[in-house]
């Protein structure tokens, strides 16, 4: 399907790459249909609303800059899309890229879970008081590499 | 809203099985204990609130993305896209 999207304009999507947010997104409870797109730059992808062309969301896998990464959300929000193992669930932080790119940040606190065959989505809360809703990326990059 | 006086160790019981309870007070500090089924998620609001103005502030992102290259050692990537 033809959509338009906030970083290339309209642009021929899969059904595949199509998602839904039963709850929509913390904030955007209304925007519930989405698609996934990678970005023109590895590891981002976008998270594109279908609704409004404007709100699009930055995503990264948390492992890619904190390979300890480890889930913390409550049962139920995984039982509410349908997943009942790793395997079937992708799992992003939504990125925040200020003006100063250097400074941009993922959200660990508030994971994007997606069942990958069922193409359902939600934002969980993080259980674990570690994960925060900013982690400057370039920094714990840097930490990895010592 | 509905407003209850409470002491220290009384409680309050909602709907079927969640149960709030003062636990201390101290100055302008309350310590709650809540029990509550495990499919019932309890949050503070602000973290709640955090998460909302985060969401807001990344919908505004630079379309323009930075690269990470030099920053990310190949091993260290997560699943790659192609087992998307």
């Amino acid at each position: 399907m033809l959509i338009r999207s906030k970083p290339f304009g309209e642009i021929e999507i899969d059904d595949r790459q199509r998602l839904y947010f039963p709850l929509g997104v913390l904030g955007f409870e209304g925007l519930k249909d989405y698609a996934l797109m990678d970005a023109t730059q590895a590891p981002f992808y976008w998270l594109q609303s279908l609704d409004v062309q404007e709100i699009a969301f930055i995503l990264i896998e948390p492992r890619v800059f904190r390979p300890d990464y480890e889930i913390a959300v409550p049962d139920s929000d995984l039982e509410e899309i349908g997943i009942e193992s790793s395997e079937q669930m992708l799992v992003f932080a939504i990125v925040t890229v200020p003006d100063d790119h250097r400074q941009m940040t993922a959200n660990l606190q508030g994971p994007v879970l997606i069942n990958r065959a069922r193409r359902l989505g939600r934002q969980s809360i993080s259980t674990d008081p570690k994960w925060l809703v900013r982690h400057l990326i370039l920094d714990e990059l840097a930490k990895i590499r010592g | 809203m509905l407003v209850l006086a409470r002491r220290i160790n009384e409680r309050i019981i909602i709907g079927d099985g969640i149960y709030v309870s003062v636990v201390d007070i101290k100055g302008d500090q309350v310590k709650l204990g809540i029990e509550a089924p495990p499919q019932v998620k309890v949050y503070r609001q602000e973290i709640f609130d955090a998460i909302q103005e985060e969401n807001r502030k990344a919908a505004q992102s630079h379309g323009e993305l930075p690269s990470l290259n030099g920053f990310i050692d190949e091993g260290s990537r997560g699943s790659s896209k192609e087992d998307r």
